[in-house]
């Protein structure tokens, strides 16, 4: 992040992405935690382009928001009643959970910013050009990380496999 | 940057490749056959898992992929167990497929395989990015079979849980390895050992950064080994998982975990153990969770009345006699970690085995139903108990001389410097639980034995259960009698990090 303006346009972004995954975890009405949910992953792949990673924000809008999260709200307005129902989305556990995340959040922050302070704020990251980025990329998809590329492929087909076992309704 | 097309070498992955053409196999006969076929798959499974067997044995050492795929001593050594828990798994599912699992036999055997092509494919990898495809490949099946019933209220709540949480802890892990390749700038676990000592000596302080990554990661590996505290979901979990996928779960996404803890502890961060440049010590770190698992499984584990939650909380209380070997960082600590796997897979899954087929048989898995059995069925009687004295390490059973090695291990590592004197209080507090650890093995022998009334229950075996419980019972009596040549295979393993101490 260069110029001062990159850095309001992060906060805005980060502020936003902030508040819609709040409102994704407590609203009561699931439709509008999903609506939501598209508003925080439209948000990271803002992140993403910021850092100038191109390709990850773009991956990022066709996968997450525009597959993932549209599927989702079809799933809920395909099934009965979802849409208009409320749900807690809390249990009884709600303020221990809230402790444990406020403590982890308190350890990484200050383990981050010690570590800011003394180390990173010296690294200099390893520079790619941005317009190269996908091509560095793709290159390495093809060369260096070949087979885990290939292993992802039977990972999801286990867990097609998977789903489709747990999702058929049996005929008895 | 280099972009050359790497050496493929595609020889050594044979087995891995061949595992996973013949669970599509399995799936697609499944279906050819109209799902007729009541045990043709599961043997076909058998089948399978013994020619990869004879694959693997004549598959050599080396690299391939660039460095993606590295079969080393102790990449073969757990895929010998992987294959070996995979195997005495399906063979006491037959029951099973007999009575609940009618639509999706082949889906069952297939997803299974799938899981220890992900184990296999993990103790290959010596780099993270392969090392956590690896590992979701292992767990993502086993989603699925944790929720196999899917009538059944337990078995779906099982699946759920281990979802919820395994997704949880992937995600731990993935942020943890985020924070170790931002430090060293590579993926390559023998490169960012080095890369991460030298920017260690150029900044001072990456103490604190690296112990952050270092919870994380323990969180994501704590979770497939069931290492307290992030061990809640395992009595759930087993109890109402299908029996052999309990069983499976409990050895070889046990062993999975306990390669990708090696790997990445030992070879990514070696240099930060112990007293030579340890701004970050991780030993001490593993050394608590170990002592909570020796006592949390050990203690809570007698007061169950259900012999699959308390084989869960027996196998929490295994992994922390394991640990103690893995914090024990020599050539032995090594040795003893890998030995105690292999008679662990024998009792473990025997155990299992034996309670699936009398669940088969009563319905029940409460340890007083199995009151007076050793009068209708002697042998599996027998067999029960012999599983469990070797779990609770009674001499002269495989179970013993691996809890001997650990301690041995670990008394030798303690007694090297003063550094490591906190090793004295795991074999401590090793010693003390494994006394607990009595109570609650001998529990189910006591009500078989020692009741006035007969069962009423008499359980014939099957021909694949009978070879599941003599596997077992060879296992644990051969290698506790005469442990040399696992001992000899076992200390192998530490030729794959060569800079440990001898």
């Amino acid at each position: 992040m260069t110029s001062p303006q990159v850095g309001i346009v992060f906060w805005i972004i980060a502020f936003v992405m902030l508040i819609s995954a709040f409102m994704v975890v407590s609203l009561k009405n699931i439709f509008h935690s999903a609506l939501f949910l598209i508003l925080c992953l439209f948000s990271v792949a803002g992140i993403y382009v910021l850092l100038q990673a191109e390709f990850l924000a773009a991956a990022q809008v066709l996968i997450y928001v525009g597959a993932v999260a549209v599927l989702m709200l079809f799933a809920i307005m395909l099934t009965n009643n979802l849409a208009s129902k409320k749900i807690r989305q809390a249990n009884r556990n709600v303020l221990v959970g809230f402790f444990v995340s406020v403590i982890f959040c308190f350890i990484t922050l200050v383990l981050l910013v010690k570590t800011y302070v003394s180390v990173w704020g010296k690294l200099k990251p390893q520079a790619v050009l941005p317009a190269q980025n996908v091509l560095v990329f793709g290159k390495y998809l093809m060369t260096k990380f070949m087979l885990p590329f290939e292993v992802v492929s039977v990972l999801l087909l286990a867990a097609l496999i998977g789903a489709i076992v747990l999702a058929r309704k049996e005929r008895s | 940057m280099n972009f050359q097309l790497p050496e493929i070498h595609i020889s050594l992955m044979l087995p891995e490749l061949f595992l996973f053409i013949w669970a599509l196999l399995i799936i697609t006969f499944d279906v050819v056959t109209k799902r007729k076929n009541e045990h043709t798959v599961g043997y076909l499974a058998l089948l399978g898992l013994l020619i990869d067997g004879a694959i693997l044995s004549v598959t050599g050492y080396g690299s391939g992929f660039g460095n993606m795929f590295f079969n080393d001593p102790m990449a073969l050594f757990f895929k010998v167990i992987f294959l070996g828990s995979a195997f005495m798994a399906i063979a006491s599912s037959f029951g099973l497929m007999h009575q609940k699992i009618v639509n999706h036999r082949g889906e069952f055997y297939a997803l299974i395989l799938f899981s220890t092509v992900g184990m296999m494919f993990l103790s290959s990898s010596d780099e993270l990015l392969s090392l956590y495809i690896g590992l979701e490949l292992t767990t993502i099946p086993l989603f699925v079979l944790a929720a196999f019933f899917k009538d059944d209220r337990l078995s779906v709540e099982a699946g759920m849980k281990y979802f919820v949480i395994g997704a949880f802890s992937s995600a731990l892990m993935l942020y943890g390895i985020s924070f170790l390749y931002g430090l060293s700038g590579t993926t390559d676990l023998v490169q960012m050992k080095i890369n991460l000592a030298i920017t260690h000596l150029t900044f001072k302080d990456i103490g604190v950064i690296l112990s952050l990554a270092v919870l994380l990661i323990l969180g994501g590996i704590g979770f497939k080994l069931a290492l307290p505290p992030f061990h809640q979901w395992t009595p759930d979990v087993y109890e109402g998982a299908p029996t052999p996928v309990a069983a499976f779960l409990s050895v070889g996404s046990k062993a999975a975990g306990l390669v990708a803890f090696a790997k990445i502890f030992i070879n990514g961060l070696y240099a930060f153990y112990g007293a030579e440049m340890a701004p970050n010590d991780w030993g001490r770190l593993v050394g608590v969770g170990a002592i909570l698992a020796m006592i949390i499984g050990n203690v809570v584990a007698i007061r169950q009345t259900n012999i699959k939650r308390m084989l869960g909380y027996s196998s929490i209380a295994q992994v922390g006699y394991i640990m103690i070997g893995m914090v024990s960082m020599n050539e032995f600590g090594l040795t003893s970690v890998g030995f105690y796997m292999f008679t662990y897979m024998f009792a473990n899954m025997g155990a299992f085995a034996v309670v699936a087929f009398f669940e088969d048989k009563s319905g029940s898995c409460q340890i007083s139903s199995y009151r007076g059995l050793s009068k209708t069925s002697p042998f599996l009687a027998t067999s029960l108990t012999m599983f469990l004295l070797s779990l609770a390490g009674i001499p002269p059973l495989a179970g013993f001389v691996a809890k001997y090695a650990v301690f041995a291990a670990a008394i030798n590592m303690a007694t090297s410097g003063v550094a490591y004197h906190w090793i004295f209080w795991l074999v401590g507090i090793g010693l003390l639980t494994s006394v607990f650890a009595l109570f609650y093995y001998v529990n189910p022998v006591k009500q078989m034995f020692f009741s006035k009334e007969d069962s009423p229950y008499k359980i014939s075996l099957s021909a694949p259960a009978f070879t599941v419980v003599l596997i077992g019972l060879i296992g644990i009596v051969l290698f506790g009698l005469y442990p040399d040549p696992i001992l000899q295979f076992a200390s192998q393993i530490s030729a794959s990090f060569g800079f440990l101490p001898h």
